[in-house]
């Protein structure tokens, strides 16, 4: 009954948004799909399992996700409502931002609730859509090239999603099965026919790279970052990578455990390497602090497919660190509007003595890369250290071999760039603009939270992961 | 007759693979559409009456009319050149079609499937891979859509192999369809045509690192 209501408000709530030409009234709505939001992801906890309008549960790999994104919606529409104001941007492209801002945070929710492996489909092809306007937002020539090929990257990768739902229910049909719920595809795991099912796994897993930000199709992704507002890119940086996990997770819950299961393992492991050593070479050699963030979003999505193919220890350390990466990384780029505003540009080469242009948003800053880096006391070291943990514990000594030395290099490069931002002399001289200490204020609670949740995850929280986690073997 | 049809399908990639003018994309790309209507027709028993209608209405009218139209206007409109200018020479592009081809065979080989009859899939995978093989190998942004178009014929062949069962999914198929294609062409061909003028890969080149 809920979901139906937030599917009605969020639906009226868009169309508000995208017709709307008042500031007040874009402000009004913005509230009222908060509070729809938050209905949702309260009403969600306090009726785990229960399923709604047929093709929505409310199951706990769903939840951890959606909780993440809820707590990070009200910042980024905060942080939307500062970028579109300073400098007044003009009716007509606020409506168009908004609108589509609510789209896309409504479409991730109801595609981590989804049940149904083509209703999944269905949201991640709106989040493409509304993304694409939101990267398009500046009408610039490079943004229209950004989107171009986001657009055109998506369009393929959600035909191959499509090619690998048809090849499994062609898995399905052979065992006397004609729908397509999660929970028909893991009733049927032990008796799938193996041919479609690997068929269909690689097609889907391949397709949603291009969310999750993975190897063969992460690109589109970093240019998306890059482009989009800050405020955008926060949630493309984050919660949308986490619904290509959903998807990919729920699939492979049925592969696990059945003769596909190490197969599926090992390709999933092999992409994750190949992605983490890109990140790597292209991390060293960055110069736009906006895709050095995207690439560490593809690092870190690197070592959550890595806990994915663990066990259960591993994905339970995999959905931590989804939750704090996504609280911490959005934090960043929700700080980069002041970056941009000190010094009026992308590139590293242009900025320096941060610590004396903002000196509260540099600490936060510096408190940002501590937590991104996976330093403690970031939050983020303790779910990596679990995944380690699950790969050493099964005895995969090269695997982590490489990904401690690929992170290692990583790091050494993430840290040479940040610390010439914050502490290094400025190349030319920058005039001191006045940032409102208030404005990083929201960014040291999202640091702070994922902090805390490193040293005393809520016992709800970890319950939560530790059912998810039992959806594989 | 389907599978006179669908190797008359295969024969199109070919001719695709080695085509000299954008215009000849244009009209494999209606005649794949009139193929697609035909297959649909013969194939789809088990659909009620309503449910078919809008089936062979979305190809007939969507895939061999809109779509090409569409293009056809693109062209016209931003004074593309004729030559399709791949990067490969015509003969690699017949021989690694034939070899797409060839390999879809061998896999279909080792299926024993009473579902899926194998001339869908041999057919499906040989248009998926061809149009990814357009993607990477043309220099225009029209060619890819182009080999886009080719990708969503080959799922929608997918999607009427197992139609009879799952209805639904054919359905969703006709649904990727129209949402991608007036994503593509409707918002994004006609902007990016606009503003980039001769719409050329190499001048999408601002983005890296």
């Amino acid at each position: 009954m809920i979901t139906a209501i937030y599917l009605a408000a969020a639906f009226c709530i868009v169309l508000g948004l995208a017709f709307s030409r008042s500031r007040a009234l874009s402000d009004l709505l913005g509230v009222l799909f908060l509070a729809a939001q938050t209905i949702l992801t309260v009403h969600g906890l306090a009726n785990l399992h229960v399923t709604e309008l047929q093709y929505f549960t409310f199951d706990s790999l769903g939840l951890v996700l959606l909780l993440a994104l809820t707590v990070i919606s009200y910042p980024s529409m905060l942080h939307s409502r500062i970028y579109l104001r300073k400098p007044m941007a003009d009716l007509h492209s606020s409506a168009v931002y908004n609108a589509s801002y609510v789209l896309l945070i409504s479409a991730m929710t109801l595609g981590y609730l989804a049940n149904h492996v083509a209703v999944t489909w269905i949201f991640t092809e709106i989040t493409t859509l509304s993304a694409a306007m939101l990267i398009y937002h500046h009408r610039s020539k490079l943004a229209l090239e950004a989107t171009w090929k986001y657009v055109f990257v998506c369009a393929v990768s959600i035909c191959f999603v499509f090619v690998g739902i048809l090849f499994i229910s062609l898995a399905l049909l052979h065992d006397g099965c004609s729908e397509l719920f999660y929970t028909d595809l893991v009733a049927h795991k032990e008796s799938l026919n193996l041919f479609w099912m690997r068929l269909g796994f690689v097609f889907l897993f391949a397709g949603y790279t291009a969310k999750l930000g993975l190897f063969p199709m992460f690109t589109a992704g970093v240019d998306a970052k890059d482009k989009a507002p800050a405020p955008a890119g926060a949630l493309l940086a984050s919660a949308l990578m986490n619904l290509g996990f959903c998807g990919i997770c729920r699939v492979y819950a049925a592969v696990s455990g059945t003769p596909l299961g190490g197969w599926a393992r090992a390709v999933m492991m092999v992409t994750a390497l190949l992605t983490l050593f890109v990140a790597t070479i292209y991390m060293a050699r960055i110069g736009n602090v906006k895709r050095m963030l995207a690439y560490s979003g593809i690092e870190h999505m690197a070592v959550v497919t890595l806990g994915l193919c663990f066990g259960r220890a591993g994905l339970m350390a995999a959905l931590l660190h989804i939750v704090m990466h996504t609280f911490v990384k959005s934090g960043l780029f929700f700080h980069f509007t002041q970056i941009w505003r000190t010094y009026g540009s992308k590139m590293i080469d242009d900025m320096g003595d941060y610590f004396k242009l903002n000196p509260f948003g540099a600490l936060v800053l510096l408190f940002g890369f501590i937590s991104i880096a996976a330093i403690p006391p970031s939050g983020l070291f303790f779910s990596e250290l679990l995944v380690f943990k699950a790969m050493l514990a099964e005895g995969s000594y090269l695997i982590f071999g490489l990904t401690a030395f690929m992170l290692t290099v990583l790091l050494w490069a993430f840290a040479r760039s940040m610390f010439r931002i914050i502490f290094l002399p400025a190349s030319r001289p920058v005039e001191p603009v006045k940032n409102s200490p208030w404005e990083s204020v929201s960014q040291l609670l999202l640091f702070a939270l994922a902090a805390y949740i490193g040293f005393n995850p809520p016992a709800f929280l970890m319950e939560l992961l530790r059912e998810a986690a039992s959806m594989i073997a | 007759m389907l599978e006179t049809l669908l190797i008359i399908f295969l024969i199109t990639l070919f001719y695709m693979s080695i085509a000299n003018r954008m215009r000849n994309y244009i009209k494999i790309l209606i005649y794949q559409g009139v193929l697609l209507f035909l297959v649909a027709a013969f194939h789809l028993k088990e659909f009620n009456v309503f449910n078919l209608i809008w089936i062979l209405l979305e190809t007939i009218v969507f895939k061999a009319v809109a779509v090409p139209y569409c293009l056809e206007r693109i062209i016209r409109h931003n004074n593309i050149t004729r030559e399709t200018e791949p990067y490969l020479p015509h003969f690699v592009s017949l021989l690694i079609t034939t070899l797409v081809v060839v390999l879809s065979v061998l896999l279909s080989g080792s299926i024993e499937d009473i579902i899926l009859d194998k001339f869908f899939f041999v057919a499906a995978v040989s248009a998926i891979f061809t149009g990814l093989y357009l993607i990477v190998s043309r220099r225009k942004i029209l060619t890819h859509v182009v080999g886009y178009c080719v990708i969503e014929n080959g799922v929608f062949i997918l999607s009427l192999a197992v139609g009879n069962e799952m209805p639904a999914l054919v359905n969703l198929g006709v649904m990727l369809d129209i949402f991608a294609s007036v994503l593509i062409l409707g918002i994004f061909a006609n902007k990016v045509g606009d503003v980039f003028h001769d719409v050329d890969i190499d001048k999408l080149s601002g983005l890296k690192d």
